[in-house]
């Protein structure tokens, strides 16, 4: 009753009794007071959730909730389990993830919907007589009204407004947009859809409704490994994290996995403890390191040194001195090792030429359908020709033989890999390899060895079809002799000792990476060894720090190989490891309906953001690359040495890339032009764009007409975190104050582009409206017009799944969103709502053309055997052959609200598929229907299935797709047997009645049933691996061969000198000049350090890096770590404050001086928040800067290939890759520290507005 | 309606009560209301620095002195008579170890009070209460170190008589207690008025837990192990209640673990 009273007990025995010797006593003391913690820690409920951040972790967390407030979470425990013998998936979360529940209601959160000052105020004033579209068109075409928000972005000014008036002016904007410029100018980027599916899919349904631009992210965020699709034809998939567990050698190659893969970490250091034997190769002492029982640190950016090196090794002692019966088994059947290579002459030279077609001989060989698509080999029995079963020809237009039996034409055919014995070649020749050895600039070792290599290659004579007589090769061979590996054949620049110093031997590699040979030698042989031993059992983990490199093909091919010459992918416990970015949309063909609004209109606009920043910003603009830098001494005859932004508006033209916009002229207009001259829409921009009278966007980016107008950025920090030339994202797209320190191309007089139009004067805030929509104000938000509050991860209901663990489970409303945020459903429900009630003022049903490139997965990826380019009359412009296709798509825009919240009914017309194959699926839909309902208003949704709720799309997601719904897996296997004639349905039938609903995982989180989707199996026998099917099922690779593709025969892939592999050093970007390094000039104590940005500890890209737990763990804000030795170049000690810039920008961090770090680098963890304790630059004079204020994007050409089998485009599949590792920065001591918080000083614009 | 009203009325005739309804009313309320802000609050934690000097000296000092006011001033001045202990030496007595006790908790004060105020790391970390208390401790020990001095001057113990006369008189509830404190020196007005000022804080701050001092620990606890039950009863007589009712007899058990 009371503490006082209770204690007023003077004359009353406290003691019981004693015990132990007098040593314990028992009392009868008041314990009320234990109720105090008992109730700290009571709750009211647990609601199961996760944290949908962009992390390969996707852990199942319990949420406390207690009087309507989350209080705390803790780790769930309950996952699928595994399988006997395997440690299961729990314990699974970190520190990261549990500081979660203190974001909910930290400061940072984002409460009301916010508006830019200027511009509501301008809204207010013109929506008093005007309405909503007019009053938006009155903002943009006043200058200055327009100028008073953009030119002030970033600089607060921010003011509450309501839902109402705030999707208003988002919805007038749009269909302003639509109506003005063409709906291709709303853009929207959200990145990871599998972190948290519907959220992704609210806003991307919205955008595919409206005909806007979905953006990419995978290969913009150059997490997209380019090697994978080339290689495999494949985006990237990977093993469990379980399957580590199976690795009888595990190497670690730039991927730190107790730091980012904290949740999986756990089967690492346990498979240890199994013996298996770990490498770990790192520049730094990483926390990997630690783990490894050999550390391997090469000089950052020179992996695929080394990689070769260790080929070398491999294909020395494993398949040219001793054949080991299970590698060369593996080659014979799962790679291109057999075709055959046509070598060309060039000069005089020979150069590995195109792969053999059945096309290329008398009578084709027998082949009818599609010859030109199908590779061809020597039958070891025969001695004859043939056309082995699997390449791409035979996935199109017919049946039944698209599989990897070792069959040629109905018999069996035992492929011949080498022409090395003397039986089996006519000649001896000497082809050209390109070396890029001698390219290295700066820090990196430059080697005196010639650009080009001339090896010895056994070769046959080959009579073609025309009666030709030309030298045949196979790739075998001449992969050999890339590696630079003597086979008793003569000639130069081969060698039989690892300490020659001839390309690619161990010497070879010692003197680049700095890795000793012996290491090397070791690590090769102990790699090749188990898996020869174990059947493929090597596995390579590997990660961004390889891939953000400009030639991160090569870095990635290099490994690639070795496990492909050791028999490792698709076989559990083996294969390439490569967790990055992409976090496996398990339900992927569920959800692209969905997302893409596929029930409706067909196709989306997807976009490539890699190409369209570089566009957009205008970093092109500022392009120190040329071609010609990293072209192929062996290159074919062509006009090459270009800019690399015309090699991409060649790649639109043709086909091979997707453009946003599209068109110059808004394709509302063009069709109705097509429709007033009487003429097919397809035809008519046919004719136009031949004529000229129609453009396309791609070739002027600074033309008004082609600028990206609106821009949605959701479940993203895209200007925090993945915007490579952060600065020229600020001066040209958004038009505010910038860093940008170089002078563009028309300044400095460098070469001009030849196809893309130069504009003297750069436009500056090329988007009327960009529209945040976060629960935390992060720097997108900081910079954006309209920041939208949206539900957190505890308050919104949605799916989840990665790559990493084999379960799909949910993100749940725990509580009900805080102040005002609403979760990204609702909030693309309301704006689309507006959208429909503005719309009508201007737009009505309008007729849309959608430009849509060659895809990967459909006949399309057969389009072009040859480069042709019909803008130069090298063919007729074909849509869909030689140039992107132009299809119709009716826009109802008064109804995008009915359509956005029904299924609609092209599913039940069309059917539903992915990668390839379609299935019906009106079943599902009739499920659906009486799931969620039927919609009962009148209109063009009556009768359709509902999706009001984010639930209801989580379910229509789960009911279509095979991975959680065992009836379509059935189905969607048996469609694939059509193509490869085998049988796979058995991998799913066990399932077949099996139906994961959203409760179900909201109980437990479940695991997903076997699907043609992906390349692995969910089995009680093995662990999911990639490539699994391909090795077991004997389905093919979808590529070229399909086979792994070792060799690229495309006619760029040649003349960039990447048909094979081979070590390229980083780039020259020439950003560190002398007119920007005043410290040189001023001999000041300076350095010169290559800029790294690997992922953090602290926190998951740019999320948690604002949030005080994890900024307390560190040190409270930016930090960069460089090594003592060059710290003390620099008269820096640890905790500096520093400033690191060149001509791309400038950023302000404090130093961490640390052994860990090699000496010639800089790290900068990325994303670190430059919202938290940032000082101004005192370069620049603004704040100071995200690590890609150094940073700028550089595109590849290699990258931009198109219509050719696995060479296709894809959505986050295929396409150039945003790369930044190859940057150097100035880092120098900050004199004064600047927080820039006292008042500006008084600026125009407020002079102006207190004169008024 | 009170012509000849006298400040000192006010001060030394009403104020002592209601300092200590202060006292009482408010310590008795925030052990109720917030037992868990019962607590020193040590800022060793943040900084050893001049904690351990510091403190000890203060806290030497503090109790002797505190203890010192206690028997002096409310031991009543017939017990001095009865034991024939002369005014004058009581006084020097007094003025000795108060003196010495005064200093020794200067230094201690000064140096807690100098790290309160100038460590960063504390000060950010100190409430008002927290120096508010110190600067009011500091303060007094500053003025009853001047009382000395003046009561070195009249060494013969009737200023000393009169502040017994007045304690006690307030205790005893006399309401011309004042009276006898009129015409002393006004720093000994100070004196009094501040200790009243932190008496009346003593709820609101720190100083509360003077009266959680854990002396049982050493003096009334053998345990090192101690195990607060549920039962009311020992194990032992439990044991006999139960084997009264069964009918049974048998010997003492030995002590056994708690349970």
């Amino acid at each position: 009753m009371s503490h006082l009273l209770d204690r007023l007990n003077f004359f009353q025995s406290k003691e019981l009794e004693q015990f132990s010797d007098g040593w314990g006593q028992t009392t009868t003391e008041n314990r009320d007071w234990e109720d105090t913690y008992r109730s700290r820690w009571r709750h009211d409920k647990i609601v199961r959730s996760t944290h949908g951040v962009n992390c390969t972790g996707s852990c199942s967390w319990k949420i406390y909730v207690k009087s309507g407030i989350v209080t705390w979470e803790t780790q769930q425990t309950d996952y699928p389990r595994t399988r006997a013998g395997l440690p299961n998936h729990e314990p699974r979360g970190c520190a990261r993830g549990a500081s979660y529940s203190w974001y909910l209601y930290s400061a940072n959160r984002v409460k009301n919907p916010l508006i830019r000052g200027s511009l509501m105020r301008a809204w207010r004033q013109l929506r008093e007589t005007m309405e909503p579209v007019a009053a938006w068109a009155a903002i943009q075409n006043d200058p200055e009204l327009r100028g008073s928000y953009t030119k002030t972005r970033g600089k607060g000014g921010f003011v509450r407004a309501t839902w109402d008036e705030a999707t208003e002016i988002v919805a007038a904007a749009n269909a302003h947009t639509a109506k003005v410029w063409g709906p291709d100018r709303v853009f929207g980027f959200s990145p990871i859809p599998a972190m948290s599916m519907v959220s992704y899919a609210a806003g991307s349904r919205y955008l595919s409704l409206l005909g806007g631009t979905c953006m990419s992210f995978y290969d913009w965020y150059c997490d997209l490994p380019p090697a994978s699709p080339q290689t495999w034809g494949e985006q990237t998939d990977v093993p469990e994290s379980a399957d580590w567990y199976n690795a009888g050698f595990l190497m670690l190659w730039g991927s730190n996995v107790p730091q980012t893969r904290t949740p999986d970490a756990h089967f690492y250091t346990e498979v240890r403890y199994r013996g298996t034997k770990s490498a770990v190769v790192s520049p730094d002492y990483s926390e990997a390191a630690k783990f490894g029982d050999i550390w391997l640190n090469p000089q950052a950016g020179t992996d695929a040194a080394l990689a070769m090196a260790m080929g070398h090794v491999i294909l020395r002692e494993y398949h040219l001195d001793r054949q080991a019966a299970y590698f060369e088994e593996y080659a014979r059947k799962y790679t291109d090792m057999p075709m055959l290579v046509r070598l060309d002459e060039k000069d005089g030279h020979l150069v590995p030429g195109r792969m053999l077609r059945a096309d290329d001989f008398q009578d084709k060989l027998g082949e009818a359908n599609k010859p030109d698509w199908k590779t061809v080999a020597f039958d070891e029995a025969s001695g004859e020709v043939v056309v082995p079963n699997g390449s791409v020809g035979f996935r199109w237009g017919e049946e039944g033989k698209w599989n990897l039996e070792q069959q040629a034409n109905g018999a069996e055919a035992h492929l011949r890999l080498s022409q090395i014995l003397d039986n089996d070649h006519d000649t001896v020749v000497g082809v050209d390899f390109p070396y890029f050895g001698g390219a290295a600039t700066g820090d990196f070792v430059k080697c005196d060895h010639p650009e080009v290599l001339t090896r010895n290659i056994p070769a046959r004579r080959v009579t073609l079809a025309d009666g030709q007589e030309v030298l045949v090769a196979t790739v075998f061979d001449l992969f050999c002799a890339n590696y630079g590996l003597d086979r008793g054949l003569g000639g130069d620049w081969v060698s039989k000792d690892f300490n020659d110093d001839s390309p690619y031997t161990p010497a070879w590699a010692e003197k680049i990476t700095g890795v000793d040979r012996e290491k090397i030698i070791a690590v090769a042989r102990e790699f090749a060894g188990n898996a020869e031993k174990t059947h493929g059992k090597s596995m390579v983990i590997l990660g961004a720090g390889l891939n953000h490199w400009y030639h991160m093909d090569m870095n990635y091919r290099g490994i690639i190989n070795m496990l492909v010459m050791c028999g490792c992918i698709g076989q559990e416990g083996g294969g390439w490891s490569h967790y990055v970015g992409q976090e496996k949309l398990r339900p992927q063909t569920g959800w692209q309906p969905l997302a893409f609004a596929l029930d409706w209109n067909r196709p989306p606009r997807h976009m490539n953001s890699t190409s369209c920043w570089y566009a957009h910003t205008d970093q092109w603009r500022y392009e120190t690359l040329r071609a010609g830098e990293i072209l192929s001494p062996t290159a074919p005859e062509g006009d090459w040495d270009i800019s690399l932004i015309d090699y991409n508006i060649r790649a639109e033209r043709m086909g091979w890339l997707p453009s946003a916009p599209q068109l110059k002229t808004n394709p509302l207009e063009v069709s109705k032009q097509a429709r007033a001259a009487g003429k097919d829409i397809k035809d008519y921009v046919v004719e136009q764009l031949k004529s000229g009278d129609l453009q396309m966007s791609c070739e002027d980016p600074d033309a008004p007409e082609n600028w990206p107008r609106n821009l949605f950025v959701w479940r993203s920090n895209l200007l925090g975190s993945s915007g490579k030339g952060h600065e020229y994202f600020l001066k040209h797209l958004l038009g505010t104050d910038h860093g940008v320190m170089g002078k563009d191309l028309g300044e400095e007089g460098g070469v001009m582009p030849k196809e893309a139009v130069w504009h003297d004067e750069a436009p500056k805030g090329k988007l009327d409206l960009l529209v945040c929509i976060d629960f935390r104000m992060s720097t997108t938000a900081v910079y954006s017009d309209i920041v939208l509050p949206t539900a957190s991860w505890y308050e919104k209901n949605d799916l989840n799944t990665s790559d990493m663990h084999p379960f799909i489970h949910p993100l749940q409303a725990a509580v009900d969103p805080a102040y005002e945020s609403r979760s990204d459903w609702d909030i693309f429900k309301s704006i689309v709502k507006k959208f429909s009630e503005v719309a009508p003022e201007v737009l009505g049903v309008e007729t849309d053309i959608v430009q849509l490139p060659l895809l990967h997965d459909t006949p399309g990826e057969l389009a072009q055997a040859h480069v042709k380019d019909w803008k130069k009359g090298e063919c007729d412009l074909i849509p869909g052959k030689t140039a992107p296709n132009y299809i119709a798509v009716e826009r109802d825009y008064p109804n995008l609200y009915k359509k956005f919240t029904s299924v609609g009914p092209l599913l039940e017309k069309l059917g539903n598929g992915g990668k390839g194959i379609t299935w019906d699926t009106k079943v599902e839909v009739g499920h659906l229907r009486d799931l969620n309902g039927a919609v009962l208003d009148e209109g063009v949704s009556k009768g359709q299935p509902k999706l009001e709720t984010a639930i209801d799309a989580a379910e229509m997601i789960l009911m279509l797709a095979p991975e959680t719904n065992g009836e379509v897996a059935v189905k969607a296997w048996e469609e694939l047997e059509k193509p490869t004639g085998r049988h796979h349905a058995h991998l799913a039938e066990g399932a077949h009645h099996t139906k994961i609903r959203f409760r179900d995982i909201a109980a437990q989180p479940r695991k997903i049933i076997s699907s043609p989707t992906w390349s692995g199996i969910e089995s009680e026998e093995v662990c999911y691996n990639a490539g699994y099917t391909n090795v077991h099922e004997l389905i093919p690779w979808r590529t070229l061969t399909g086979r792994q593709q070792l060799y690229q025969d495309h006619l760029w892939m040649r003349a960039f000198g990447e048909g094979f592999v081979g070590y390229r050093p980083p780039v020259d970007l020439k950003t560190i000049t002398a007119a920007v390094n005043n410290d040189a000039a001023e001999g000041n104590p300076h350095v010169v350090l290559n800029f790294i940005t690997p992922h953090q500890k602290w926190g998951i890209h740019s999320t948690y890096t604002d949030n005080l737990l994890m900024l307390t763990l560190n040190r409270g804000g930016p930090v960069v770590w460089m090594s003592e030795v060059d710290a003390g170049k620099a008269g820096l000690v640890d905790n500096d404050w520093v400033e690191a810039y060149n001509t791309n920008g400038a950023l302000t961090a404090r130093v961490v001086v640390s052994q860990r770090i090699k000496q010639g680098t800089l790290f900068m963890y990325h994303a670190q928040e430059k919202i938290v304790n940032t000082p101004g630059s005192e370069k620049t004079g603004h704040r100071g800067g995200i690590h890609n204020s150094v940073t700028r994007a550089t595109l590849k050409p290699t990258h931009m290939i198109g219509g050719y089998a696995q060479l296709s485009y894809g959505f986050n599949y295929y396409g150039t890759v945003g790369s930044n590792r190859d940057e150097f920065v100035i880092v120098r001591k900050m004199k004064k520290i600047d927080w820039l918080d006292k008042p500006a000083a008084r600026s125009a614009t407020r002079n102006v507005e207190a004169a008024e | 309606m009170l012509p000849d009203f006298d400040i000192n009325f006010l001060i030394f005739g009403i104020l002592p009560y209601a300092v200590l309804a202060v006292a009482l009313i408010g310590t008795i309320a925030r052990y109720e209301r917030d037992p868990f802000t019962w607590k020193t609050s040590s800022s060793q934690l943040l900084r050893r620095k001049q904690l351990m000097w510091g403190s000890v000296l203060f806290h030497g000092g503090i109790i002797v002195l505190f203890f010192g006011h206690l028997i002096g001033l409310f031991t009543p001045v017939w017990v001095l008579d009865v034991l024939g202990i002369p005014y004058g030496l009581k006084q020097w007595i007094a003025v000795l170890l108060g003196g010495t006790a005064g200093i020794v908790a200067f230094v201690g004060a000064s140096m807690l009070l100098h790290r309160r105020l100038f460590d960063a790391r504390i000060r950010v970390n100190s409430s008002f209460a927290d120096i508010a208390i110190l600067v009011a401790l500091w303060l007094q020990i500053v003025v009853g170190l001047g009382t000395i001095i003046l009561t070195l001057e009249h060494m013969d113990g009737s200023e000393m008589v009169r502040f017994m006369t007045w304690s006690q008189s307030v205790m005893t509830l006399q309401i011309n207690a004042w009276l006898q404190v009129i015409n002393v020196h006004w720093l000994y007005k100070v004196h009094i008025l501040l200790g009243m000022v932190i008496v009346a804080a003593f709820p609101f701050t720190r100083l509360v837990h003077m009266l959680s001092v854990p002396i049982r620990y050493v003096t009334l606890r053998p345990g090192y192990q101690v195990v607060r039950s549920r039962r009311r009863r020992p194990l032992e007589e439990r044991r006999r209640a139960f084997d009264k009712i069964e009918g049974k007899t048998r010997r003492p058990a030995a002590p056994t673990a708690a349970e």
